[in-house]
């Protein structure tokens, strides 16, 4: 059984199982992580967001075996630890929002959120209207309006804390 | 605070029986039955507690009073804990009910700790989650239990502190006497313990003194849903339960006759288990993703399930020839020679009402006993008709609820738990099932497909009769009232035992709120073959809908305008004061450029009622909008809801409830339905079914949460689906200027996706990701 190592949530972890079982079953299966959740397997509702190397991904969408040992893998377990504080200010900002309903797309609604102020913010400008409407995080819900006041808040936040 | 019962038994009018129950720490409880009102909800002929149990039965036997009651505990810790037998979907009943804890008990909301009851079948018909009637049914009961509490602590304190319990004061979980001596809950909780149950007579705060009911409280489950620590069903570490799930049929409910590859499948990596049960072929292997490969490589020969070959049409063609016909009216239209008439007629697609969490469930069935894990708004009915299944009596099965990641009224089936339990059964090993979302969007249950006809006559500037004829695929409500004796009373032979529900449920829930003359509203249901349930709402939306369009029509024959005339012919002030909330705060009738329109509507329901103003911009550049794995379509551009449930407990929960509300309407209108194509469901995922996003939810979004005197809470978990919807057909409406024959009103596009295969039933994962990153 092919050996598996990567970094999650900034401490290397090993695992014994074959390449091409995607990242979200050995995170959630074999590691115990299941702050990412499973919603639709084939990378559309985005419930299992995390980030790779800084960047959003979707762990239902890759072959564990096409991680590298060096590649860092955070989820919302290892979000706060990134700011070094009990929050991230993205899940404060959903706090004092209250944006949660059921909860079980927050973790990966909060993980796009964050990559997507990291993305505009390389590309020099601020999150617009047009990059909210084109969040595909899907959240049954219907909790989107709160999800748009969070993002603006945790994007001052962001701004003031890194 | 508090009497000993031995007392005359008066009760006036604000003082409610309650118990401290014998234990080592402060437990007091109250009857859960205590808080259901008139049975004029969704529960027709509830026997009340007392009808069962006679009061003198409970008091006689000193464990018998506490089977049937729910109880506050009272810890050491200085915290109170509260097992809630109903179950916490996001629609912020947990926190609510710590509202409620703390209000009565003098506690900060953040030491009550609100935990789901596990299946209790003595509560009989109280362990049901359903019909927005959390809130209405425990508003009364929860208090009383806190306040007895509160009483037992003011006592054990007057003994300690020397004092008499009127000269004591309790306060955020203290309790201090005049002399300034200081007494906490937890120094207390041992002391006030009761060694043998005694009943006792409590009065509630007047509203005029909470503190706590009234203010907006954030979810106490905030923190861990951020944190990736909240635990759903299949979060849930059990031992020996690996990961298993379901190779399904390719026609909608079809059955398994064998398994060609079993031998194949066993040898694939990390596939532990394999066996047949009634709904399919099942796998348990050491990942989710092992029983993906797995049950995409099964070769099953199926049976035919009892749709096979229908589409959508064969449906609508059925509603159509069982649709009773409207009156005709004859004797009206002879006597008044002007009169008019204004005909509806709308069809409703199949809707889903998937959640993000899909039906899964843990299961540890052993020869003598059984253990299930699940998300269960009718926990009673799944424990009983688990040991039923399984042959073991009911004692032997025990039922956690779990909180669920949404339900829509999901959840009050326990589709996803029987599986589990056979599947547990035939393997004898534990089982943590998932489905796959394939599975929960073709397989699962959904709103059924219905017709709603509206025929109304007026006169000389009075409208004189409305008719409204609404035909619908059966509605399943064989999970009954939440215990297996209504469930299987629903279940009798013919469909003759649901059908008694289904009218039930739409008699007491649809209403005409207008003077209108001669008023009818009827139900016809037809074809109990489809998976159904009472999807958010249940009737209220599609008969709403209907309606309004209805009144938009009256209005333009009559030459009115649609607030004047809505206002100038609703019965109840309330909903008037809710349709002048949003019409003043939306700027009803400011002009508007062509291709966009204003559309406004109401809901009677839950004991309270709503409003919606919104407005839609359906000019080409929006619906021609082009969205990856998506439709745009038109979109809703401003939402103005005023919603009036009574009292409030937490504004906060309410106005997000409506916001929820709002998307679900939008979706019915505008985006979502079920395609059957040969006897299956072609939606097979959220880019297939198009639930609202980001890209279509309204920009600008107002709740007003109307002031109210009542004393009574409402309910306001579904109460916005229905004025939204019909605001959002009216302005589309009138922003294209017809009347649309069918919601939602993209469902006879081209279909906006390819259909994913039936065999193998789920997709594979990609395995592009990392291309995707951003």
């Amino acid at each position: 059984m092919p050996r598996q190592t990567f970094v999650l949530n900034g401490k290397p972890v090993t695992v014994d199982v074959h390449d091409d079982v995607r990242v979200l079953w050995v995170l959630r299966d074999l590691l115990g992580v299941t702050g990412p959740k499973y919603g639709c397997g084939i990378n559309v509702c985005k419930a299992c967001t995390s980030h790779v190397n800084g960047r959003a991904f979707n762990p239902c969408s890759v072959r564990v075996g096409d991680l590298e040992p060096a590649d860092e893998v955070t989820t919302i377990e290892g979000l706060a630890d990134t700011v070094d504080a009990d929050l991230h200010p993205m899940q404060q900002a959903w706090l004092d929002r209250d944006v949660a309903q059921c909860g079980y797309c927050q973790p990966g609604q909060i993980m796009a959120a964050v990559a997507l102020v990291r993305k505009v913010r390389r590309e020099g400008r601020t999150i617009t209207d047009a990059d909210l409407d084109g969040i595909r995080n899907i959240c049954r819900c219907g909790t989107y309006t709160r999800i748009r006041e969070a993002i603006a808040q945790g994007e001052r936040g962001m701004e003031r804390g890194m | 605070m508090t009497g000993d019962l031995a007392a005359p038994a008066r009760t006036t009018r604000r003082s409610f029986l309650g118990y401290v129950v014998a234990g080592t720490t402060l437990v007091a409880a109250a009857d859960l039955g205590l808080g259901t009102t008139a049975p004029a909800a969704a529960v027709p002929g509830t026997p009340q507690p007392a009808e069962l149990y006679d009061l003198n039965d409970m008091l006689t036997e000193a464990a018998m009073p506490t089977a049937n009651l729910i109880a506050v505990t009272v810890h050491e810790d200085g915290t109170a804990s509260f097992a809630l037998p109903r179950m916490e979907v996001g629609q912020g009943i947990t926190t609510s009910t710590a509202m409620l804890v703390a209000e009565e008990l003098e506690l900060p909301v953040d030491r009550v700790r609100v935990t789901l009851a596990d299946a209790r079948p003595e509560l009989l018909f109280n362990q049901l989650t359903g019909g927005s009637n959390t809130t209405i049914s425990t508003y009364t009961p929860i208090r009383v239990a806190a306040a007895v509490a509160k009483g037992a602590l003011l006592e054990a304190a007057a003994v300690q502190l020397g004092d008499t319990v009127d000269q004591l004061r309790a306060k955020a979980g203290v309790i201090s006497a005049p002399s300034g001596a200081r007494v906490t809950y937890g120094e207390l909780a041992r002391v006030a313990a009761a060694q043998s149950t005694r009943a006792v007579r409590v009065q509630l705060k007047e509203r005029e003194s909470f503190r706590v009911i009234g203010v907006g409280q954030p979810r106490i489950d905030a923190r861990d849903a951020v944190t990736g620590r909240k635990k759903y069903a299949t979060d849930l570490h059990v031992k020996g339960a690996l990961p298993t799930m379901v190779c399904r049929a390719p026609t909608l409910n079809g059955t398994p006759k064998r398994l060609r590859n079993r031998r194949k499948v066993l040898a694939m990596p990390g596939v532990r288990d394999v066996a047949m049960v009634d709904s399919g072929v099942a796998v348990r292997a050491e990942t989710f993703g092992q029983c993906i490969d797995a049950v995409r490589a099964m070769h099953v020969d199926w049976e035919d399930g009892p749709v096979a070959g229908m589409s959508d049409q064969d449906v609508v063609d059925e509603l159509r020839g069982a649709e009773l016909p409207l009156p005709a009216l004859t004797d009206l239209l002879a006597a008044n020679p002007l009169a008019e008439v204004v005909d509806v007629d709308v069809l409703y697609y199949f809707r889903s009402n998937s959640a993000m969490d899909t039906n899964s469930a843990v299961a540890d069935v052993r020869a003598d006993r059984a253990t299930v894990w699940a998300g269960l708004k009718s926990p009673i009915t799944a424990q009983e008709r688990i040991a039923q299944e399984l042959g073991l009596p009911v004692d032997d099965v025990t039922v956690h609820v779990v909180q669920g990641g949404g339900s829509f009224g999901r959840r009050l089936f326990f589709d996803g738990a029987l599986e589990a339990a056979q599947i547990s059964r035939a393997m004898g090993k534990p089982v943590k099932l998932m489905w796959h979302r394939a599975d929960d969007a073709r397989v699962g249950r959904g709103h059924p497909m219905a017709t709603s006809k509206v025929r109304a006559v007026h006169a000389g500037g009075q409208v004189l009769a409305f008719q409204q004829t609404h035909t619908s695929v059966e509605t399943d409500f064989r999970h009954g009232l939440g215990e297996i004796i209504t469930a299987s009373a629903a279940s009798l032979p013919t469909g003759l035992g649901n059908l008694g529900f289904s009218e039930t449920v739409f008699e007491l829930t649809q209403e005409v709120p207008y003077d209108f003359g001669v008023i009818s509203q009827t139900l016809t249901e037809t074809d109990d073959r489809f998976n159904t349930g009472s999807m958010r709402n249940i009737y209220s939306p599609d008969v709403r809908v209907a309606g309004e369009l209805a009144v938009d029509r009256l209005a333009e024959a009559m030459g009115q305008d649609p607030y004047d005339f809505r206002r100038a012919n609703l019965r109840n002030d309330r909903v008037v004061a809710a349709l002048d909330a949003v019409a003043k705060a939306g700027a009803w009738g400011r002009t508007m450029p062509e291709g966009t329109a204003q559309g406004i509507a109401i809901h009677q329901e839950y004991k309270g009622c709503s409003a919606c103003l919104v407005e839609i911009d359906a000019r080409p550049e929006q619906t021609g909008r082009e969205i990856r794995d998506g439709v745009g379509g038109p979109r809703v551009t401003k939402v103005v809801f005023a919603i009036d449930v009574g009292l409030v407990v937490n504004p906060r929960g309410l106005e997000a409830q409506m916001q929820g509300c709002i998307n679900d309407g939008i979706a019915l209108a505008l985006t979502s339905s079920m395609h059957l194509r040969d006897g299956h469901f072609l939606e097979a995922s959220w880019d297939n079914y198009f639930y609202t996003r980001q890209w279509n939810t309204p920009p600008e979004v107002e709740v007003i949460v109307m002031p109210s005197d009542s004393g009574q809470p409402g309910g306001a978990g579904e109460a916005g689906v229905a004025a939204t919807f019909a605001a959002v057909a009216c302005a589309y409406a009138r922003a294209v200027g017809q009347t649309p024959a069918y919601f939602p009103i993209n469902h006879r596009d081209p279909l906006e996706f390819t259909p994913k295969p039936v065999v193998p039933p789920v997709p594979q994962s990609p395995t592009n990701g990392l291309k995707l990153t951003y």
